[in-house]
């Protein structure tokens, strides 16, 4: 199943690293939620990682809510385990809760491929933006601008020129 | 100047492949060794990956050797692999410095040792 554009995304219930649980209907009344999957052992998603802690650090004034959500089988990847996500949250200064999506249906649900995969809801949870956060994941100045545009269009009640780009990254690594 | 072993190991659950591929023969053609070949290896399983102790994709072997070799907290299996560029930064690709340095040290030896 793949979430389109225009689409109301599904809901999850999905715990956190200390255990509390989210989901996007917990934002009722936001302007804007994204759903980002990532995870810990992708170079993609590493070396994107600080554009998008940025975005939701500059939105969250506005409203906007960021849920970072990795669906890797950790059995077979043990740098995404619960505890792995423990750890580096404990580590790094996280702006946004990092969800673990055990059975990996929120990513079946949203038709996530890769890390990162970056979902933009509005305030009805319709799918307004899907893709990569910007062109280059080498180039740090892009500040995940294609995410940017997506929210500044959803938060200004615009029409959003790029609705959907390739994303880009490691394949989310599925249960076998 | 000799023409180094070059092998390039991949998984196609990693985008950066095509890239990697083309940095090889970009660094061998500054070289002045444009027609160099790179053989490419492709990891299909997790037993492929135990076998070459492969620590992820693209993993570049010159003359049998590692261009970074593994650190021990890499994990062997079928992932990206995580290299760090000169400045620190997390990238799905080496340095391009790091690979025209060694591509061009393994040009310049005159034995092989394996």
């Amino acid at each position: 199943m793949t979430v389109a554009i225009g689409d109301v995304a599904p809901d999850f219930s999905l715990p956190d690293t200390e255990g509390r649980r989210w989901s996007v209907a917990d934002y009722d009344g936001a302007p804007a939620t994204v759903v980002v999957f990532t995870c810990n052992h992708c170079p993609y998603a590493l070396a994107w990682h600080d554009r998008i802690t940025q975005v939701a650090r500059d939105y969250a004034a506005r409203g906007v809510r960021v849920l970072a959500v990795n669906s890797n089988d950790a059995d077979r990847y043990p740098a995404d385990s619960p505890e792995a996500m423990r750890e580096r949250v404990a580590r790094e200064d996280w702006p946004m809760p990092y969800l673990h999506d055990a059975t990996q249906e929120v990513a079946r649900e949203y038709g996530a491929r890769v890390t990162p995969d970056v979902f933009v809801l509005d305030r009805q949870a319709r799918l307004r933006y899907r893709g990569a956060p910007d062109g280059d994941y080498d180039n740090p100045r892009q500040r995940a601008e294609w995410l940017r545009e997506a929210l500044d269009a959803v938060l200004d009640d615009t029409i959003l020129a790029r609705p959907e780009t390739k994303p880009v990254g490691c394949s989310i690594k599925w249960k076998q | 100047m000799r023409e180094p072993d070059v092998e390039l190991l991949w998984w196609e659950g990693c985008p950066s492949t095509e890239p990697a591929a083309a940095a090889v023969r970009e660094a061998l053609a500054e070289l002045g060794l444009p027609n160099a070949s790179v053989r490419m290896r492709e990891v299909v399983t997790d037993d492929d990956a135990r076998e070459a102790g492969f620590v992820g994709s693209p993993t570049i072997l010159i003359d049998g050797e590692d261009l970074v070799p593994a650190a021990a907290e890499e994990q062997i299996g079928l992932s990206c692999r995580v290299y760090r560029r000169r400045d620190g930064r997390v990238s799905p690709l080496p340095d391009p410095d790091d690979l025209r340095e060694a591509l061009r040290r393994a040009a310049q030896r005159t034995e092989v040792t394996r």
